[in-house]
């Protein structure tokens, strides 16, 4: 059967077809929807963990019990969940227990801090890498890559970019296997007890199976070379496969399925074959280093960006291609994404605005606090690196500038890394504010749920972490909650705790206004502008509520509108308004 | 069926409906034979930003992007995220797109103006243009929520896809109860073009 399937979707399908038992995951923008998608098959057990070290643990304790396991993650998950990934190189998988890891990278940043190029990890941990060029591969590739995993006893990385993971193309289905051995314990500790003593003979079998899959590599049906006219011979792979097809569809390609180990013996008989060699690849130099290693003539990043993604037009212009003349406009008004009408976070950041607070970001929707009108964000490195950050801005600064640090983190990032800097920042006697977002769900990924929510990713009830209780566990003495759409009493909070001398946390706790789960939220009644009163004091577009619109030809000199169908009632916009302008809609 | 793959791009903000109008027009080319490829941004767009989906027909489709300046087609939602991506397309291309200003966040503030007389701008560069009241329409044909299916229609007319293949995707994609009044919007779309 035919289907159109994102590059998710079909690696989803690969992993139910490869007969996948464990699929476990941290969101990350372009990899999230691989476990939203597994999730649709009861076979397989499917998870959310806390973040992507314990996700890749649990793969690794389910291989090890004999079953096939996938593991998912956006590029900078696999920083975290490195530490595993390294030693799990030398341990091998569990027998019958294929092993697969997902990296979304993502060329460009579409929705990224930084734009790393994770093939490294592959070269770095010495674990071969397959990377799709369309989502039939996805799918074939997924499967492919359970059978290597088995056959050389390695985890195997998947490699996608946004490209390939967000598109969509035709994929022809397969069936599920079946008849794979039952999981049983195996206990082998010279093989999965890294001590030095074993893990030193560990480390001559991965130098082996390197040398052996690159050998196999040559005569592996996904390492593919086309014939066409000799006279340019291009090395790619990945989505730089199709742009390769589009724009020179004469060249001949050596097309590798496989990006690590490389086939050296396959590239040298294509080097061979063609007058002029190149290598199209996006980011690193990865591939066109190594092929310069091997002494082979060869034109890479000397006409290639290392900077974003590749294009069609990209690739053109760095070979000399006649382009079309774009068509120039004049610069029209940007259009960023914006926190959504009655966002829990939108006070939060007017009263951290207001208060002048220096403040150490985090990674989610309320990154946005960085846009203007609320311009409330100063620092945003990684997952749960705001509490780590500004204890050590706390270390450094006058007493005075102390007071301004606050950090700021979600509730998911708080649990996936944040927790750790906290117990730091208690028990080195940090004295910031740290203020949890808790809107009950990881939002900007599109609503996961998380330990905190209450659910699992296959909709069982579970237990929710009491983040308050957590606070006071670890050691903090002033922990707070609030109502974030209360804007005199997030002020009145917020600066108390900031003048404190010690460590203390504040815990907002409404929820996220698209949680679509019964009784979680429940938006308040739609508000107006009373024309009569507004004075056009421009006081509630201080906020930044997209619901809320400047109409200069209203009134004297202007007056504020709401459109109905975008208020969600949270009544934010109303407090700041001095003459009493802003009232409950007439039905 | 030629060799030729023809180029759609779906522009607007995040939360109109891009993003299924982009998996309706993809099920019907694939129904119709076609090989199909189609690929957008998630993540950080979402939130009221800019939205830009691309759809490519063809018998073999090979980059999932259009390359730039080959647009045929581009298909509308908001006028000035329409005016924004004019650079993607070739000249004599068809532009179908809705009459609809969204004010994005420095507008919405007063900080600056929507850019006046959008739909004549380009229909200067593009005359191939129809402008499209969605909404308008919609609510003529019965429903105001199917403004997008109005334009799609539109879209419709403008590819030399047979109609059945059209309306089997609908078909597939809508849910049931809203399946008439969807194919009443779908049939005015078709009915401006």
């Amino acid at each position: 059967m035919k289907e159109i399937l994102s590059g998710n979707e079909a690696i989803a399908r690969g992993a139910y077809e490869a007969g996948v038992k464990v699929a476990c995951a941290y969101p990350g923008t372009p990899s999230t929807e691989i476990l939203e998608n597994i999730v649709k098959f009861p076979e397989v057990n499917s998870s959310w963990a806390t973040n992507e070290k314990v996700a890749l643990e649990v793969g690794i304790g389910a291989s090890f019990g004999g079953a096939r396991s996938i593991v998912t993650m956006k590029h900078v998950g696999v920083n975290v969940a490195a530490d595993p990934l390294f030693t799990l190189s030398y341990t091998g998988v569990g027998a019958n227990g294929g092993l697969v890891l997902v990296t979304a990278d993502d060329p460009e940043l579409h929705s990224s801090q930084n734009e790393q190029d994770n093939r490294n990890y592959a070269k770095f941990a010495k674990v071969p890498m397959l990377e799709p060029s369309d989502s039939q591969e996805c799918l074939d590739f997924t499967k492919l890559a359970f059978e290597i995993s088995e056959r050389y006893d390695t985890p195997v990385f998947l490699r996608t970019t946004t490209r390939i993971s967000h598109s969509k193309s035709v994929v022809e289905l397969g069936e599920r296997v079946t008849g794979l051995p039952e999981p049983k314990l195996v206990k082998d500790p010279a093989k999965y007890v890294m001590l030095p003593g074993n893990a030193r003979g560990r480390h001559y079998v991965v130098e082996e199976r390197t040398v052996q899959l690159s050998q196999d590599g040559c005569s592996m049906p996904i390492n593919r070379t086309e014939l066409r006219d000799r006279k340019i011979g291009v090395i790619t792979a990945g989505v730089s496969y199709q742009y390769v097809r589009e724009v020179l569809p004469e060249a001949s390609v050596l097309k590798l399925g496989m990006v690590h180990p490389l086939p050296h013996q396959l590239i040298r008989d294509f080097a061979a074959q063609v007058e002029t060699l190149y290598v199209v690849e996006e980011l690193d130099p990865f591939i066109e280093e190594q092929v310069k290693a091997m002494g082979i003539q060869v034109t890479g990043k000397e006409i290639l960006p290392i900077c974003g993604e590749l294009t069609p037009g990209r690739l053109r212009r760095s070979f000399g291609l006649p382009e079309e003349e774009e068509t120039q406009i004049e610069k029209l008004p940007g259009r960023p994404p914006n926190m959504c009408p009655g966002c829990p976070h939108r006070g939060v950041f007017f009263t951290l605005n207001k208060l002048r607070a220096y403040v150490s970001g985090d990674i989610g929707c309320y990154t946005l606090g960085f846009m203007p009108p609320l311009s409330a964000m100063d620092t945003c490195i990684c997952m749960g690196a705001s509490i780590g950050m500004a204890t050590g801005a706390v270390k450094v600064l006058p007493p005075e500038e102390r007071k301004k640090v606050v950090a700021v983190i979600g509730d998911s990032t708080f649990l996936h890394t944040g927790v750790n800097g906290l117990m730091d920042m208690v028990y080195n006697q940090g004295a910031a504010t740290v203020i949890i977002l808790d809107n009950r769900i990881t939002a900007m990924t599109g609503r996961q749920d998380n330990p905190a929510s209450g659910h699992t990713l296959m909709n069982q009830p579970a237990e929710a972490i009491d983040l308050p209780l957590l606070c006071k566990a670890i050691g903090v003495k002033n922990v707070r909650t609030i109502n974030p759409l209360d804007l005199a009493e997030c002020e009145k909070v917020i600066r108390e705790e900031m003048e404190r001398p010690e460590t203390s946390v504040i815990i907002t706790d409404k929820p996220c206004v698209l949680i679509k789960r019964e009784g979680v939220f429940e938006a308040g009644a739609v508000l107006e502008v009373n024309c009569e009163n507004c004075t056009g004091c421009r006081a509630c577009l201080k906020i930044g509520c997209p619901a809320i619109e400047w109409v200069p030809s209203s009134g004297k000199r202007g007056q504020a509108h709401i459109d109905p169908l975008l208020c969600n009632g949270c009544d934010v916009c109303s407090q700041l308004c001095k003459f009493s302008a802003i009232q409950e809609a007439k039905k | 069926m030629s060799d030729k793959v023809t180029n759609i791009l779906l522009v607007g903000v995040g939360g109109q409906g891009i993003l299924l109008a982009a998996e309706v027009l993809s099920e019907t080319f694939l129904l119709a034979g076609y090989d199909v490829k189609k690929s957008e941004i998630h993540g950080m767009s979402q939130r009221g930003g800019s939205v830009v989906s691309h759809v490519r027909y063809g018998k073999e489709v090979f980059s999932p992007i259009v390359p730039e300046g080959e647009g045929d087609l581009l298909f509308g939602f908001e006028l000035m995220e329409s005016y924004r991506c004019l650079g993607l397309l070739r000249p004599g291309a068809t532009v179908v797109v809705n009459d609809l200003c969204i004010a994005p966040p420095a507008v919405l503030m007063g900080r600056e103006a929507y850019p006046e007389n959008l739909a004549a701008k380009i229909a200067e560069r593009f005359p191939d243009q129809i402008l499209v009241d969605g909404q308008k329409v919609a609510i003529e044909a019965g429903n105001a929520r199917t403004a997008n299916t109005v334009l799609l229609g539109a879209v419709s007319k403008r590819l030399n896809i047979e109609e059945k293949y059209w309306l089997e995707a609908i078909e597939r994609m809508v849910p049931k109860k809203a399946l008439e009044v969807n194919l009443k919007a779908f049939a005015a779309g078709r009915a401006l073009a």
